[in-house]
């Protein structure tokens, strides 16, 4: 079970431009079916609130949308992807399920430990970063892989894993994507079918 | 109609049955644990498997809508195995606590782990930690017992119509909780008690009280309000340990409200055990004789005139008729009353004072008007009926008077008592909208009758669903909503002092101190000035009315005496004893009638089979009542407000009731404007 902040902002209020965003979302519904909005909406509180939705967010949410703080709440803690207490401007999620676990992700996992904190969901030193073990990320054949805020970084190995984590902790944000430099998924070694069409 | 097989027996079903319900037509038993008749249906405990034709997986047999043709089996080994697997998974994570669980004994996962669960675990890993959550002094939770059937919640957010509960995180971390704990502010909380099929919400005050199987049952009647519940009064010795519902489709389906249920406590503290009399201004405890002999010697000096006698909100028929019939025989006075304010009544006809279009008829109803009413606090479990009209019809509900949160949209069409004017003249807006329905329903409360416009609001209202011709034989859109268990019962037996002129003789008397000796049978929600008057007391419980008192009779509570009670439909019930009075105390009727005894001047009835023989008789009795009222009555101008209603607080046992008094701390600040709604 989440754990929810202890310490909590008084009020959330969306931004002028969230407030926009919020209405296109919700008159992507029916009327009276606007509570579908929910997720959507949450997005937009976490990308405000510094990565984590404060309880206000749940209630201001839950009277935009005209439901019962309860069914927000429900939805935030049934989503691993919300967090209910802050996380670091730099939020590593690193994915710990069988592919990546295999390819060399308790590897990640330890670095992480070194570097950023002891425990999960735990600031760092200069409470920039944070980090946490997820469960697949849908990236397999990238396997092992992070997801740093919006972003993923794949094929990692622990001296790339060390360079972005130390790159994160001095505030700077790494290039995202492959590790080793291939293009989406593409074969490790260079393409071995289609080599006469250019943009497979 | 549509046959199903079952087990090989073909029965006939009615169409958007489920296959369950149908199974249990054909009479063969499923279990079920999240499934329940009243509840949306939510098939998450897996535990009503059967088996189907032509299906290679058993199929949850209470989200299935059963089909003409088809075939289930419910006896055989497949079936046997799946609900075998079903039931350890549920125990894989439940506690092995039954023998400190309260709901040992009454558990539907002990019962049924009986004939589906293994005699031992093959599970090695740590069971599951919940925190034990808050959920208001009513409720006690042990969450790690909690199998997520989510009925309470479908409860809570169907029937109650307050969507408080809910279940947060996911897969094995499920938790049923409310929003950050906090209490569940509904009168009818208590009810996911008896929902939950396992020992997770439990009665907190009943904790560690009792065993069911110790426990002696007794099916009888509430008096906690006018509706007349089914409860059941589980007792142990002379002790009430708890109430439970009983079901009745006509009254309270299966629910009853948190004051019926938690006010039992009450009984059991502030009782008057010995009868007292007041010497020097102190009450000292007396023996029956010294004071019916007291009380005797100060009814020869009084003339009739100057004795008036009143009836609480909580007495039986036998109470109110024995107090009539020893006014009336005995000392040759008529001052009676059952009211305990100045609220107009016209009991010309039985249709003027009861609730004409049934409990059970708000169902079949097109349109609400409720005027000057809360029936949330007023009649909680009339409350949920209309709730459950607007869920099933999306029944139009209007108020006169704001009564606040009612866990249902109303529109509010102002307070005064020109709406009625304007209804009744056909200028309002309302007018069209109930001409427009069939099986329109007009609820007057007793905070529109009260005072002198109160004849004004009831008459015209009156006349204008006679002229339209809304008062049928098959549909009767008049209705009285009365607050006390007495009232109905009351009227019936004439137990009121009225005349053509003037509907509250008997409370212009009692301000202008024509009376020298009240009789207070029960009564204690009274407001007057005690000044020079001789009262005698006579009730169970020490409260407003003993603290006047000259001479306090000690009398039994509701559980403590067979009764017969009119609810406000109008319809007679028995309530049974279940303990018996404490000390001292005896049943009210055979006080009186010893009184009248003594002064040889009996009632004419000895044994209780002869005294509801004539209660029979003056209830089925043609009455002639010198009540004429002209339908065309004076307009008053006056704006109905409802009277403010305490609800944990509204008679002697709840206002004795430890429970009651903390759910009042708690819903203080609440009870007027409800819950903080998300809008």
């Amino acid at each position: 079970m989440k754990k929810i902040s202890k310490i909590q902002p008084e009020l959330f209020e969306f931004s002028f431009e969230n407030l926009k965003k919020a209405e296109i979302e919700i008159n992507k519904y029916p009327k009276e079916k606007k509570a579908s909005a929910v997720l959507a909406l949450l997005y937009l509180v976490q990308e405000q609130n510094n990565n984590w939705i404060p309880l206000a967010g749940i209630k201001y949410v839950a009277k935009l949308l005209n439901v019962p703080y309860i069914k927000v709440y429900e939805v935030v803690t049934f989503y691993s992807m919300f967090n209910l207490s802050p996380v670091g401007k730099y939020f590593v999620q690193v994915c710990t399920t069988t592919p990546c676990m295999i390819r060399g992700a308790k590897k990640l996992t330890d670095i992480c430990k070194k570097y950023i904190s002891k425990n999960q969901n735990e600031l760092s030193e200069n409470k920039i970063c944070s980090w946490i073990e997820v469960e697949c990320l849908g990236a397999c054949v990238n396997a092992p892989m992070m997801q740093i805020n919006q972003d993923y970084f794949e094929d990692l190995d622990e001296s790339k894993t060390v360079e972005i984590i130390e790159k994160l902790l001095k505030d700077e944000f790494p290039t995202p994507g492959s590790a080793t430099g291939r293009k989406n998924n593409s074969p490790e070694k260079g393409k071995t079918t289609l080599i006469e069409v250019k943009n497979a | 109609m549509p046959k199903i097989t079952v087990n090989n027996k073909e029965v006939e079903f009615e169409e958007g049955m489920t296959v369950l319900q149908a199974c249990e037509l054909a009479g063969a038993e499923i279990p079920r644990f999240c499934y329940h008749e009243r509840l949306s249906i939510a098939g998450n405990c897996r535990m009503c498997l059967v088996e189907m034709e032509k299906s290679a997986k058993p199929i949850a047999s209470c989200a299935m809508p059963a089909t003409d043709g088809m075939k289930i089996k419910t006896n055989t080994p497949f079936v046997d195995k799946a609900r075998k697997g079903v039931m350890e998974f549920l125990l894989a994570n439940h506690p092995l606590d039954c023998p400190v669980c309260d709901q040992g004994g009454e558990c539907d996962l002990q019962d049924q782990s009986l004939f589906y669960g293994f005699d031992n675990s093959r599970y090695k890993e740590n069971k599951r930690q919940v925190k034990e959550k808050y959920m208001g002094p009513l409720i006690k939770t042990q969450m790690t017992r909690c199998i997520h059937c989510t009925r309470c919640i479908r409860f809570a957010t169907e029937v109650a119509g307050i969507p408080e509960l809910g279940a947060i995180g996911r897969g094995e971390d499920t938790e049923i909780t409310t929003y950050l704990e906090k209490s569940m502010e509904s009168e009818l909380s208590a009810n996911v008690i008896d929902l939950c099929p396992v020992g997770a919400l439990t009665s907190k005050p009943y904790a560690f009280e009792a065993r069911p199987w110790d426990l002696k049952k007794t099916e009888t009647i509430d008096v906690m309000d006018a509706i007349g519940s089914n409860i059941r009064v589980d007792t142990y010795g002379w002790e009430v340990k708890r109430v439970l519902p009983r079901v009745n489709e006509d009254i309270n389906e299966e629910w009853i409200s948190d004051k019926t249920r938690y006010a039992c406590d009450g009984l059991l503290k502030q009782r008057i055990d010995s009868p007292y009399i007041r010497e020097h201004g102190r009450l000292q405890k007396a023996s029956w004789d010294e004071a019916l002999k007291l009380l005797i010697s100060k009814l020869k000096i009084y003339k009739p005139e100057e004795i008036a006698g009143m009836v609480g909100d909580l007495a039986d028929l036998e109470m109110i008729y024995s107090l009539k019939s020893f006014f009336n025989k005995s000392l040759g006075s008529t001052n009676l009353e059952c009211r305990e304010d100045k609220i107009y009544i016209n009991p010309k006809e039985r249709m003027n004072y009861i609730f004409n279009s049934s409990i059970k008829g708000i169902e079949e109803s097109d349109f609400i008007l409720l005027v000057g009413t809360n029936p949330r606090l007023e009649a909680t479990i009339l409350n949920a009926r209309i709730r459950k009209a607007y869920l099933k019809n999306k029944t139009k509900i209007y108020s006169i008077c704001n009564p606040g949160d009612l866990t249902y949209p109303y529109e509010s069409v102002g307070s005064s008592t020109n709406v009625i004017k304007e209804i009744a003249s056909g200028q309002h807006e309302i007018f069209k909208k109930i001409k427009k329905s069939k099986k329109p329903i007009v609820i007057i409360g007793e905070s529109a009758l009260q005072g002198n416009s109160g004849a004004y609001v009831f008459e015209t209202l009156k006349s204008f669903l006679l002229n339209n011709n809304f008062i049928r034989k098959d549909w009767n859109t008049l209705n009285i909503l009365s607050q006390n268990a007495s009232k109905v019962g009351a009227i019936d037996l004439g137990f009121y002092s009225i005349s053509n002129k003037n509907n509250f003789i008997f409370f212009d008397k009692l301000i202008n101190d024509d009376f020298k000796f009240l009789y207070l049978l029960g009564a204690d929600n009274i407001n007057f000035e005690k000044k020079d008057k001789f009262i005698v007391y006579q009730g169970s419980h020490g409260d407003k009315g003993a603290e006047i008192a000259d001479i306090i009779l000690p009398g039994a509570a509701y559980t403590e005496k067979n009764g017969l009670f009119i609810n406000l439909e109008g319809k007679l019930q028995n309530a049974y004893k279940a303990s018996y009075p404490p000390g001292d105390a005896r049943e009210d009727w055979i006080i009186l009638n010893d009184i009248a005894n003594m002064i040889k001047k009996p009632l004419g009835f000895n044994n209780v089979n002869k005294l509801r023989e004539l209660i029979k008789k003056e209830i089925q009795s043609e009455k002639n009542i010198d009540f004429d009222h002209t339908s065309q009555m004076d307009f008053v101008e006056k704006n109905i407000s409802i009277n403010h209603v305490d609800y944990y607080y509204t008679n002697v046992i709840a206002r004795s009731s430890k429970v009651m008094n903390e759910c009042k701390q708690l819903s203080k600040k609440l009870l007027f404007t409800g819950i903080e709604k998300a809008v």
